[in-house]
């Protein structure tokens, strides 16, 4: 099987002396769905965001979809991230876009024409229940739809990975079960890899995954 | 309206820029402009002993154009009444030859002075009166008020420009949202700060236009050219074709660098 991310002795921090995540190895195999959990502050979201490039190794090696991601060069960088879809806890959506543009992001960047990203749009505002929405602009949504519309983003250009950071954090009971059954249905019809990283795996889920904990800075595999 | 003011903000100061550019350009062209007027009033007086033909003197120097004598007719009809014919015949033939030397172009203080020096290693040549006096204080004048504008055209330019990178910034900083999402995305530079380059285009072109109506107006109702005309100056302030095209140049050229400039110092978010 296909390893997404493969991860030797890998240390990230901020600052030099102020280790975050300490020597941790593992490796997440392609189309596994995986939950990272920890304490606020324990390093789930750095360690997510080394997965995307926005933190760069300490020490050790990482690598991402093939690309070492030590020292990496923008262009690179650019290129592995067009191939992973992010959700993040605050949404980030473009508040001066259309909720139709923000989903298309991910695909005028990839190049896509009209037709094409135009029909892939319409689907996945189907799928987010928000295509009666699609002329609005973020602030006029809730929150719960907002992520709705990231979780659309993140899937727009089918990519190989997807990474959520506490993508359930604040929403309504309704947003969340839409948020979860979207990942799965990434995992379990795309084989997508997905990577959550959240303070409780939520019941009930249908697929099968994996567990990693971190804890004053190691990362340990739960089942 | 808040990105409306900052749009206007951009315009006004690109087109200061502009101005104080064209001011100078203007400047430049009426200077010339006066200096061919002087030109074609200013000579230089020789005495000599001999008769030159106007093909010896435009031989000496390169910068003399054409000479003319200059008759001593006049003076000797005055004195036909107080001399006898014989002593006006003597002095006829003992008067020294007067000549008028005109310039291809209105000389530096310099170059009269080698002029002179030059006309007068001919020995035929008696004297040379440039009238430097006269010529040094107008050119000076004229120069120091070239000087005087270029500083100014430069000061300004140089403050607007400051002024321009600040107005970017804060550009930059209504951007950055934008620009930091795209990056997370994998949106090339080119891409994540197209809205940066595409609204500074837009202000440049704007500013250029505002810039060829104003001096459209200024020329087309003379209010600058026609009391230049009145002390004998014709100048073209503004050519349309050239100068609107160097001031899209200048303005482009400044919003693009400006824009390049703070793109590249762009630190992602983390």
């Amino acid at each position: 099987m296909d390893k997404v991310i493969i991860a030797e002795n890998l240390s990230l921090s901020y600052k030099e002396f102020e280790t975050i995540i300490s020597k941790a190895t593992f490796s997440i195999n392609s189309g596994e769905f995986v939950f990272i959990t920890g304490a606020s502050g324990s390093g789930k979201s750095t360690l997510l965001k080394s997965f995307y490039g926005a933190i760069e190794p300490r020490q050790g090696n990482l690598s991402v979809g093939g690309v070492k991601m030590n020292r990496i060069s923008t262009s690179k960088l650019n290129f592995l991230r067009r191939h992973i879809g992010i959700v993040f806890q605050d949404y980030k959506l473009i508040k001066e876009w259309t909720i139709e543009k923000n989903v298309m992001l991910p695909l005028i960047i990839s190049g896509y024409t009209g037709d094409v990203s135009g029909a892939q749009v319409q689907k996945l505002l189907g799928h987010v229940k928000l295509t009666h929405q699609a002329g609005k602009y973020p602030p006029e949504l809730s929150g719960g739809e907002q992520q709705r519309v990231a979780m659309a983003r993140a899937l727009a250009h089918n990519p190989i990975l997807i990474l959520a950071d506490e993508p359930t954090g604040n929403l309504d009971e309704y947003s969340s079960s839409v948020i979860w059954s979207l990942l799965e249905g990434a995992n379990t019809q795309l084989k997508t890899t997905v990577i959550v990283v959240t303070h409780h795996i939520p019941e009930g889920l249908k697929v099968p995954y994996k567990h990693y904990h971190i804890e004053f800075g190691n990362i340990n595999e739960i089942s | 309206m808040k990105s409306l003011k900052n749009h206007i903000s951009l315009i006004i100061a690109l087109f200061t820029v502009l101005a104080s550019v064209q001011i100078y350009v203007a400047v430049d062209r009426t200077i010339a402009a006066y200096e061919s007027h002087l030109k074609s009033d200013y000579s230089v007086i020789v005495v000599a002993n001999k008769a030159f033909t106007p093909k010896e003197f435009t031989t000496m120097s390169s910068m003399i154009e054409r000479s003319e004598p200059i008759s001593t007719a006049q003076v000797l009809e005055r004195l036909k009444g107080e001399m006898s014919e014989k002593n006006l015949a003597l002095l006829k033939l003992t008067l020294p030859k007067f000549y008028r030397i005109y310039l291809n172009r209105f000389p530096t203080p310099n170059e009269i002075n080698n002029l002179q020096k030059k006309l007068q290693r001919n020995t035929a040549i008696e004297r040379v009166e440039g009238f430097s006096q006269t010529h040094d204080t107008v050119y000076k004048l004229m120069l120091l008020f070239k000087d005087v504008v270029q500083v100014f055209s430069i000061a300004i330019a140089a403050v607007t420009s400051l002024l321009i990178l600040k107005e970017m910034r804060l550009w930059q900083f209504q951007h950055a949202e934008r620009m930091n999402i795209m990056a997370l995305f994998g949106a090339p530079v080119w891409l994540r700060s197209a809205v940066l380059f595409r609204l500074a285009i837009v202000d440049a072109i704007i500013a250029t236009l505002i810039l060829c109506f104003a001096f459209f107006i200024i020329d087309y109702y003379g209010i600058l050219t026609l009391p230049l005309k009145e002390i004998g100056i014709n100048v073209q302030l503004f050519n349309f074709v050239n100068d609107a095209l160097r001031s899209l140049a200048i303005s482009l050229g400044i919003s693009i660098a400006l824009t390049f400039t703070i793109v590249m110092f762009h630190s992602e978010e983390e």
